[in-house]
């Protein structure tokens, strides 16, 4: 392999999670690093900080990796474990191995979506995807966006798209006003939380936000031109140039299950240090269950701390986290999926994307792993990422096992991979 | 532009913001379309964070670059296989 590097606590995901994560342990005075796969750190809620801090709470952190001197490993897609204690990771130019002593989990969290008639589209993303385009540098000023699915990142995203100068049509949100409004008397109980929900009302005065609504079909010749949508008996047409479009969030657990750790209803099962069912291998934010950015700090903070051995640290943040635990725990019974969006796709509806497979021609197999040989779902480069939560809802199937590489890498990366792996095994000097 | 970077996409110069994403760059170039799908149906970014594969295009020559996790440089050369 071109380059190998050793740490003592390497971290995997440079979001918040990961940020905590690594400075906790870099506090300890140990070498420890970030890889992540993105140009600049932040992971997806903290897009675009590292240029300017739009809250005290990122500036601070960013602040701390400033004053660790962290090392981040930028554009780094880890995408096969090489031994026990050794990752391989790709660039763009090169191959990475990587070793560590204690490593930690912190990959987030992807949009579920759910297909739809018209859902591939140009122009229907995520709402977070078309949230990072609007943050790498895409313009949307005086564009007409529907914002759709489900989920507090609606609102987010649209109070954003607004800053932004985006044109909102409106918010559909297929919760129900009697499902939102326990979890939103309780945020009385967490401050931070009501203020940011005030905050974002506040933001979003003016804009439609309609409960119990939903995008039925996305219409357009080359691109979007219009989004159809269902309230009660009502459907109605919308024009629209973006439709932002997505139904919650989905942890990232492929390299957790890669490892070897157990995974529990899309979970990574971690214990009170976050550490995984493999020893001295620890996870924290989105992978262990979705709960949002301070439960993801907390995590990452515990998981810092116990990879670094200091567990009176640990210990003291456990009460807060299992507090936003509570809340993390109502997010999820407040933006429960209807059951009516099983009836979104049509029969010629794709369902994956990659390999263009129609809801029809999945429903002749009784499981994914025969679909898979007979269809190619999930074989393509995004690897059932995409169609793999979407089937999990509609058809209730199971993912299937991880397998390396978890990314498409290049040939010469797998090769690397590969001779290094036989040379690890053959020469026993080269083991951890 | 204020601290932009030239490149271009499928041989027409845009100037976009330094930091921008090559994803970006090609909606800023007027494209929504990034790619056509194995079946041939057009298509575009869809996650915008390196999940999908739905945005990726030829850069400097190498294939299969996601658009979305790749910073413009200045003379850049990206390819739209549409």
């Amino acid at each position: 392999m071109s380059e190998r590097r050793e740490f003592d606590v390497l971290v995997v995901g440079g979001g918040p999670a990961g940020i905590a994560a690594a400075c906790c342990a870099a506090e300890a005075a140990l070498r420890v690093a970030i890889a992540d796969d993105n140009p600049a750190l932040g992971g997806q809620i903290w897009r675009g900080e590292h240029a300017s801090h739009s809250s005290n709470e990122a500036a601070y952190w960013y602040q701390r990796v400033k004053d660790l001197r962290l090392e981040h490993l930028s554009g780094v897609h880890v995408f096969a474990q090489l031994d026990s204690h050794t990752l391989a990771a790709e660039t763009d130019t090169s191959v990475c191995e990587l070793s560590f002593r204690s490593l930690i989990l912190a990959t987030g969290a992807r949009e579920r979506f759910l297909p739809f008639p018209g859902w591939t589209l140009p122009n229907v993303m995520g709402a977070g995807g078309l949230q990072a385009l609007a943050k790498s540098g895409w313009n949307v000023r005086a564009r007409k966006v529907v914002v759709a699915g489900t989920g507090p990142l609606l609102l987010a995203v649209a109070a954003h798209l607004k800053q932004y100068g985006a044109d909102l049509r409106l918010i559909a949100e297929q919760a129900s006003w009697q499902q939102l409004v326990p979890f939103a008397l309780s945020l009385w109980r967490l401050p931070s939380k009501l203020k940011d929900a005030l905050s974002l009302r506040r933001q979003l005065l003016g804009i439609s936000y309609l409960t119990s609504c939903w995008p039925v079909a996305a219409e357009g010749k080359h691109k979007l031109e219009s989004v159809t949508l269902r309230r009660g008996a009502r459907t109605w047409s919308v024009p629209c140039d973006y439709l932002a479009c997505g139904f919650h969030l989905v942890p990232n657990t492929e390299l957790a299950a890669l490892l070897s750790c157990a995974v529990e209803n899309g979970r990574v099962r971690v214990d009170d240090l976050q550490q995984t069912t493999v020893p001295g291998t620890y996870c924290a934010g989105e992978p262990t269950g979705i709960g949002g950015l301070e439960l993801s700090l907390l995590e990452g903070q515990i998981a810092g701390y116990a990879a670094a051995g200091r567990l009176d640290s640990a210990r003291r943040l456990f009460a807060n986290r299992n507090r936003m635990r509570r809340f993390a725990a109502g997010l999820e019974r407040a933006f429960a999926l209807r059951p009516e969006l099983k009836e979104l796709p049509r029969p010629e509806t794709l369902v994956c994307r990659c390999e263009d497979v129609s809801l029809s021609r999945l429903r002749e197999h009784a499981s994914w792993r025969a679909a898979k040989l007979l269809t190619r779902c999930g074989m393509g480069p995004c690897q059932g990422r995409v169609c793999g939560p979407a089937l999990e809802f509609l058809l209730e199937w199971k993912p299937e096992s991880v397998r390396p590489p978890i990314f498409p890498v290049r040939v010469e990366s797998l090769v690397a991979a590969a001779r290094t792996d036989s040379e690890t095994l053959h020469n026993p000097a080269l083991r951890s | 532009m204020r601290d932009a970077v030239q490149m271009k996409v499928n041989g027409v110069t845009v100037r976009v913001p330094r930091g921008s994403t090559v994803a970006a760059a090609v909606l800023l170039a007027g494209r929504s379309t990034f790619r056509r799908s194995v079946s041939g149906e057009l298509r575009g970014p869809l996650c915008g964070m390196g999940i999908c594969f739905e945005c990726r295009v030829a850069v400097d020559g190498q294939l299969h670059v996601r658009s979305c996790q790749m910073l413009c440089r200045e003379g850049m050369e990206v390819t739209l296989s549409e």
